[in-house]
């Protein structure tokens, strides 16, 4: 499984997202800078956490319009995979890639801590390797992860099964709507979600339980 | 030409930052502000000559980049 990191300036989870990726798949994953124009030979493009073009404007808006994004739209077309984690996520609800919008935390609090995961569409390349309503722990950073779609868009992403994971009850940290903690693409090859799974891969981290979702990937 | 865009959020899509503004002015005994909603200004200077261009182009840099038509709305003001 061959995969390639977006770095923006900014960004600050590529390490984090790359290490995750090689200690699971072994293969190590190419930095892609954000002004290039094209991508490696892929399976999966990684848009990791951050703060973007210094979250200027609103989070993502200015890293979803970077020149490397038609590269990513193009990959994601073909059906190549793609995953945005925190940053990541909110770059492609403005890149029109996912749909909604991540807006301030309700609390209008930048929160960090743990949060429980339950695993909802577990059809996915992303998500195999979880059982459906699996509850996991994994951490949360950000400052705009409260989820908004309008109630079309929302019916649309529960009748086709795309809430990919939700905030167990009572630890939905920033008022999502719905608890969505992870939306996928119509193809399901597309996978936005606030929480840090690269942040919970191996014992020295205080736990594993985001192992599995690098592992779903290997297959895929 | 000098255009003024205002980016709120919609109507309907909750603003906590208002909703703290507002609880900050009631905090403050300002009674009978009944809502606040914020939203953010940004001013344009343009080599435009023709204000109906300019606002049409400036229409298309909301759709594009400005505002993020999922949550918010704008407004165009050509101030001068």
């Amino acid at each position: 499984m061959k995969s390639a990191v977006v770095v923006f300036p900014g960004s600050n989870r590529e390490r984090d997202v790359m290490r995750a990726l090689e200690s699971v798949t072994g293969v190590a994953p190419k930095a892609v800078w954000h002004a290039d124009t094209e991508l490696p030979a892929v399976d999966l493009v990684v848009l990791p956490g951050g703060f973007s073009y210094g979250d200027y404007l609103r989070s993502g808006a200015i890293a979803a319009r970077a020149a490397i994004m038609d590269a990513v739209r193009a990959h994601a077309a073909r059906g190549g995979l793609v995953l945005g984690i925190c940053n990541g996520f909110q770059i492609l609800t403005e890149g029109g890639l996912l749909p909604g919008a991540l807006m301030r935390n309700a609390g209008l609090k930048f929160v960090c801590r743990e949060v429980k995961l339950e695993a909802v569409a577990v059809d996915t390349p992303f998500t195999r390797a979880y059982a459906k309503g699996d509850v996991l722990r994994c951490p949360v950073a950000h400052h705009d992860g409260n989820y908004f779609a309008d109630g079309e868009t929302l019916a649309r992403l529960e009748g086709e099964n795309r809430i990919a994971f939700r905030y167990a009850e009572g630890t939905n940290p920033n008022g999502s709507i719905a608890d969505i903690a992870g939306i996928l693409s119509d193809n399901r090859r597309v996978l936005g979600m606030m929480p840090h799974p690269e942040n919970l891969i191996e014992p020295l981290q205080g736990g594993t339980d985001g192992r599995p979702l690098f592992e779903s990937l290997i297959a895929a | 030409m000098k255009a003024r865009v205002t980016v709120t959020l919609k109507n309907g899509v909750l603003d906590p930052q208002g909703k703290a503004i507002g609880g900050a002015l009631s905090a403050l005994g300002f009674g009978g502000v009944e809502s606040v909603r914020q939203g953010k200004v940004i001013d344009l200077e343009l080599a435009d000559q023709d204000a109906a261009a300019a606002r049409t182009r400036i229409a298309e840099m909301c759709e594009k980049l400005l505002a993020n038509t999922v949550i918010e709305s704008y407004a165009i003001d050509i101030v001068g």
